[in-house]
Parts: structure tokens; sequence; C-alpha cells
């Protein structure tokens, strides 16, 4: 497996080993560096450990059945494993979209400032300020800047999932996790987000789970390929989708399996 | 063989139908009986009489107002109690506890539901009322308060076991999504999973002050049984009686068809006005809320 030696990287994962009481989906010895401003993919078939190594990342895998997690994250040279994290606060720093879009019943502005609100924000001018840079953010303020009191809930799949972006935005995360965040949603939509990312990542560090490996190789700076568990290959986009060192790799880019 | 296939398929789908029906039916009936029996009342007792606040069938007074103010007083109590206490369990069985706790709590939650009423009034006559007595002082422990400690003790499980299973039913993307964001546990319970299952709590609460209004053996033993109008709170302190112990308490010694008879009948019209009521509410707020939760998932 290349690990490449990358200056000053924003999340830096070391020996990473984690498993889950059921046995069922795992993580072994993962060593992975993330840049800053650049799009890194975590890519590979079902169970390979993706998801899991995501929600290490804003430790939102507490909540799983976890037996054993050893090994480091550093986030800026933190290591946010250790049980005297301050977690709200780093959930603040490491945003996260899902892959179904969940909208909380609320108004379009409401969804947008409820986690600002949870913050302790509540000068109107500073949640307004908020709503308007987050959907311009998105991709999502002209279709929608006229009907910011409308339910969220009566936007289309493809706008609620903007919306789910612009939440994580509105609370100006440092880290923006996606875990596969177009998978219901038609193309249109689709290259709506990608090219919100394209824009985002001059600001933001994001590691993307993509739904499929054409996804991948659209959008990656770079990309990390896990199966059952392993990370493989990891290298820039151009390289790992033209030209993989791993024959697992290359197996799998090429389609001849997953 | 195809033939005695539909026909199988006939029989059961009639079945079915009927037993559906026959709900319906029964209560019908009921109301129609209550109405028979009862409206008489309208016309042998002034209105002035049956809305004044003297009770004492022997002499001809035949004021509710006492009665329903029981009723009222002892439900309240007993839903304030219910309500917080029910909804604070099934909340921490559902969202705090670890697995092996919830395990243990929810049947014995709900062993306690199946408690007969009896055996709980008898605590409340042995244990609870001379308690009270001595504890604030009373000249004596059976008043609205006993009652509505013990009917809030009846109606928490109600509260507790489907108030939990709608809390249990929020799916867990929304929880996610709000830890995600920097909520705390505290926060999304109360600010995402709370609303969330809001139709279901409000269930939980409306079935748990139903069973706390139709309630009459613990109420009759231990509520002190004084027809007296609730004209303050302290009123919560001293012996009250509610609708329900009246009709238990004198429908065995009324003569068929007699006055009295016909307004204990009328109270009974009454108690089955005011539990539809409701009902009715209930079902109204939870349609609504549920046409909304419909449009936020489509």
């Amino acid at each position: 497996m290349v690990t490449r030696p990358m200056p000053d990287p924003k999340i830096l994962i070391e020996h990473l080993t984690l498993h889950y009481s059921d046995g069922t989906e795992s993580l072994n010895d993962i060593n992975l560096a993330i840049p800053a401003n650049a799009i890194t993919v975590l890519f590979g078939p079902a169970g390979g450990g993706k998801s899991s190594l995501l929600r290490c990342i804003n430790r939102l895998n507490d909540l799983a059945d976890v037996k054993t997690l050893s090994g480091r994250i550093l986030l800026d040279g933190e290591n946010i494993l250790d049980p005297k994290t301050d977690i709200i606060a780093l959930r603040r720093k490491v945003g996260m979209v899902f892959a179904r879009p969940v909208v909380l019943p609320l108004t379009i502005r409401g969804n947008l400032t409820y986690g600002l609100e949870l913050a302790g924000e509540r000068r109107r001018s500073r949640l307004d300020e908020a709503v308007e840079r987050s959907l311009k953010q998105a991709a999502l303020w002209d279709e929608v800047k006229d009907r910011l009191d409308d339910p969220a809930s009566a936007l289309s799949g493809g706008q609620q999932q903007r919306l789910c972006l612009a939440r994580v935005l509105a609370l100006q995360p440092e880290v923006i996790l996606l875990d596969e965040p177009t998978s219901g949603l038609d193309p249109i939509s689709t290259g709506k987000v990608e090219a919100a990312l394209q824009e985002l990542k001059k600001n933001y560090t994001i590691v993307l789970v993509p739904h499929s490996v054409q996804q991948a190789a659209r959008t990656a700076d770079y990309a990390a390929f896990f199966l059952q568990g392993k990370l493989i290959e990891y290298a820039p986009g151009q390289e790992i989708f033209t030209n993989p060192k791993d024959k697992r790799t290359e197996d799998y880019v090429m389609g001849r399996f997953g | 063989m195809n033939e005695t296939l539909s026909w199988k398929e006939y029989l059961i789908t009639r079945a079915i139908k009927v037993t559906g029906y026959s709900a319906i039916v029964f209560v019908v009936l009921i109301f129609f009986f209550l109405l028979r029996e009862g409206l008489p009342t309208l016309a042998e007792v002034p209105l002035s009489t049956l809305f004044s606040i003297r009770w004492y069938p022997i002499e001809g007074y035949y004021g509710i107002l006492p009665l329903l103010s029981g009723s009222l007083i002892v439900t309240l109590g007993a839903a304030l109690i219910a309500i917080p206490f029910g909804i604070g369990t099934a909340i921490y069985i559902a969202e705090i506890a670890p697995r092996w706790m919830r395990e243990i709590l929810k049947p014995l939650v709900e062993l306690l539901g199946g408690l007969p009423s009896v055996v709980l009034g008898f605590l409340g006559i042995l244990v609870l009322s001379p308690f009270l007595r001595r504890l604030l002082d009373l000249p004596t422990g059976l008043t609205a308060f006993t009652g509505s400690l013990l009917l809030g003790g009846i109606a928490i499980p109600t509260v507790v076991s489907i108030a939990e299973d709608a809390l249990d039913a929020v799916p867990r993307s929304y929880r996610e999504a709000a830890l995600a964001l920097g909520a705390t546990h505290w926060q999304t319970i109360w600010r995402v999973t709370l609303p969330a299952a809001r139709s279901g709590v409000l269930t939980a609460v409306m079935l748990g002050v139903g069973r706390a209004i139709g309630e009459t053996m613990t109420v009759m033993m231990v509520t002190g049984n004084a027809p007296v109008l609730a004209t303050s709170p302290g009123a919560l302190f001293s012996p009250v009686r509610t609708m329900t112990a009246t009709i238990a308490a004198e429908m065995g010694e009324v003569a068929g068809g007699s006055v009295h008879y016909h307004v204990l009948f009328f109270i009974g019209l009454v108690l089955f006005l005011i539990s539809l009521a409701v009902n009715v509410t209930a079902s109204a707020i939870v349609f609504r809320t549920r046409t909304r939760a419909e449009r936020i998932l489509s």
C-alpha cells in the first residue's frame, strides 16, 4: 500500500483498528493522511469500512456497538479519539451530510439556523448572514431565497440534500464529511452538489464516500480504495483511476467486480 | 379446489368485517341505552337543581356539579403526576438507559399496568392515606390528592408504554443528523426526537388521562366520598367524590326507573361525552400532525 508523505495533513489517521460487537464491517490498521483544501474520496465495494471510517472522524460511531477501537485520528495534530475530546465542539468543526437527506421538521430558515442556535447564537443579523452565505455556498440560494419561511419538507429531494449541506456549512466547520450524499438524487441534482463541492474545497477539507466509481473518478483529488476493512491503495485521483498500482484496485476500477 | 378457496376467502373477510362493525354497533347501543335511561332526568329534575352544588339524593337534591368538580380535580391531579413522570420514564427507557436496563424496565412497567386497581386502592387506604394524613397534618388522609397520586400511578404505565414505543419508532437518522450538527444528547431528545414522536406521545397522554377519568374502584376507596364542590385549590386536600364513584356506590341501592336511577344514568352520559371529547380531540390532533409528518417525509 502506498501512503504518500504529505506535508501538514489536516487529518492524520494512524493505525486505526475498529471491530463491532456483532462482527460486521470493521477496519484493520488504517493509515491515511487527508489534506486540507481538497476532496479526498473513500471508495470501494459495500462493507469495506468507508462509512465507519467517516463516522469515526466526527465520533458519531460512539453511538454504535463498538467492541474495539485503537489507533489515533489527529485533527490539526490533536487526537480526537481521546476520551477527553469535547465531542460537541468536534462535531461543529467536522460537519456531516448523510445519504438520505434528513430535513428537520422546520422551515428552510429554521433548518439552517438550528445548529447555530444550539451553539448559542441568538443575534438575528448573524443568523440571517449565515443563512444567505450557506445557501449560496450550497448553490441553493437562487431557488429558495423568496421562500425561506416555507417548510423545508416542501423542497425536492435534490434541494433537500443541498439544504442539508447548507445546514452543515452554516456552522462554518473546517471539515465536511459526506456519506453517499447523492445516492438518491437525479443526475442534475447530483451535478449541482458536485459543482458545489468543487467550489467548497477551496476553503474546506472534504472527505467524500461516493455512491459510484464514476463519481469517485469525477470528484477525487485524492482517492483511497477500501476492501473488506483494509486500505488497499491511496493516491492522487488521476493516478488511481488511470494507472492503479494494485491489481485489486484495477479490477474494481475497471468494473471486474463490485 | 378453487371454489372452496374463494368460499373460505369470502367467509373470512365477512367474519372480519362483522367483528369490525360490531365494535361500532356496541358503542352506538351503549350510547342509546344511556340516552334512554338518562334523558328522562331532564324532564324530572329542573336544570337549576341538576346544576346546583348539593348532591343529596334522599331529599331530592341532585346537583351534579360537586361530582363533576370531584372527577375533574382528581383527574387533573393524576394527569399532572402521570404526564411528566410517564414521559420522563419513557425518555429514560428509550433514549438514555443502557440496553440491559431497558430490557428489565419495559416489562416491569407493563407488569405494573396490569395491577388490579382494587389492590392499589387497598394500598391507598392502608398505607398512603395514613402517611399523607400524618405528613400534611390533615383531618383525614382520604382526599382528592390521595386519589390523584394513585390514579397517577395507574396512568403512568399506560403513558410510559405507548410513549416509549413512539420514541423508539423515530428513525435513527434524525438523531444522527442532530448529533452531527453538534447538538448535545439532551438537545437532541428535546428538540428532535420528542417533536418527531409528538403524535404518539400525545396519544399516550390521552389514553393515560382517559384511564384516569374512567377509573372507579381506587377513587371510591381513597377519596373520602364527600360530594362537596371544589371551589379553591385547597380542595385538593379535602375529601371529594367523583362521578364514577357515585355511580358505582349508589347504583346498587336505587329503585329501577326512579328519579335517582335516571340521574345516575345521566351522570354516566356526561362521563361518556367527556371521554368522547377527549378521544376526538386526541385523534384530531394526531391526525393533523400525521398529515404534516407525511408531507415532511414525502
